[in-house]
């Protein structure tokens, strides 16, 4: 399943898309996030029948990931987003 | 839900007491069919107060349940759900099975949800059964509401109404604002027909008619009470964890 986390309200889209399907539940993310946006839970919280562990956005992070994300994401000479680069089965993708 | 079908159920305004009302709500679903609260083997919570359900086994996000439900109350070629409910806004895309295999949930902004209509019902004075009906007695289209947030969005129709705009032309303009906005959250999951809505604002013709002429597609019609998916959802997980714990 392609789980997006995020919102969009009047100034754009802030989705991250987690491919939960090749998702292994390894953590990589969690660690590899300064602001700690990541959490990796036994339970995927959307889909009942899952028996592995998956990352998921934390609920606290998710109504102000543009922010939590925006240390990353200078506006010009952007690097390799920490997350998207930890993670090797790569799940994550950013709508912005 | 019994053997497939649906068996009785309640809805009613959640307030400040969740567990309370989850128990109300409960006993008024049960009332008149025999059954008791004490022979029910296994519930699943669902929605915001989902954790606050006290006689619940189980806690599902309201968005596997919607998927879920909306295959049952539309049927198996269902790809695409659009749930515009009271305080957030879902686009769901689920498989022929219901499990979901691509969502998005907007519960951040008020703009495209049931709660933005509500508003403008208030301001109107016009009972929330009807806003649909109304929108649609205009003879052209008027422009759309230029605010994005609903609040904004509601001084922006004050002023309409001050410049004499009637009811009618207000909430058209609200209306098909709102039907945009849901459109481009729809774009990113990819619109598969068949496409069903749930939710209260499925009940609201206006909004639905405006989205299936933006969109190009017809919304599968309901047979169900919209409100109801989530809990036709839940309902159904409970009936499969159940006999998996047997």
């Amino acid at each position: 399943m392609i789980a997006n986390y995020g919102y969009k309200d009047g100034s754009g889209e802030f989705f991250i898309s987690l491919d939960t399907d090749k998702c292994n539940g390894c953590g990589d993310c969690v660690s590899a996030c300064p602001a700690g946006a990541f959490e990796v839970r036994d339970e995927d919280p959307n889909d009942p029948f899952r028996e592995t562990p998956v990352a998921v956005i934390k609920d606290s992070e998710r109504k102000k990931i543009k922010y939590a994300c925006g240390p990353c994401k200078p506006v010009v000479d952007r690097p390799p987003l920490p997350c998207v680069t930890a993670c090797k089965p790569g799940v994550i993708a950013h709508s912005w | 839900m019994t053997d497939g079908e649906l068996y009785c159920y309640a809805n009613m305004r959640t307030g400040s007491d969740s567990p309370n009302s989850a128990i109300k709500a409960m006993n008024w679903a049960l009332e008149g069919t025999g059954l008791t609260l004490d022979k029910i083997q296994y519930t699943v919570g669902t929605g915001y107060g989902r954790v606050n359900v006290p006689f619940s086994q189980r806690a599902i996000t309201e968005i596997a349940c919607h998927g879920r439900g909306a295959h049952f109350m539309y049927g198996p070629t269902v790809r695409t759900v659009l749930d515009m409910g009271g305080q957030d806004c879902k686009a769901i895309h689920i498989d022929e099975k219901g499990k979901v295999t691509n969502f998005l949930m907007n519960d951040k902004c008020a703009a495209g949800t049931g709660r933005g209509m509500e508003v403008f019902a208030d301001l109107l004075g016009v009972s929330i059964n009807e806003v649909g009906e109304l929108s649609l007695k205009v003879e052209e289209e008027p422009p759309p509401v230029s605010s994005t947030c609903v609040v904004f969005a509601k001084s922006e129709a004050s002023g309409l109404l001050r410049e004499g705009w009637p009811k009618e032309k207000v909430i058209a303009a609200y209306t098909s604002a709102m039907a945009h906005r849901v459109v481009t959250l729809l774009e990113r999951i990819g619109l598969e027909p068949d496409f069903a809505i749930t939710g209260g604002i499925a009940k609201n013709i206006g909004v639905v008619s405006r989205l299936e002429k933006e969109l190009g597609i017809k919304a599968l019609k309901p047979i169900y009470d919209t409100q109801i998916a989530g809990a036709v959802g839940a309902a159904l997980f409970a009936k499969a964890l159940a006999e998996k714990a047997k």
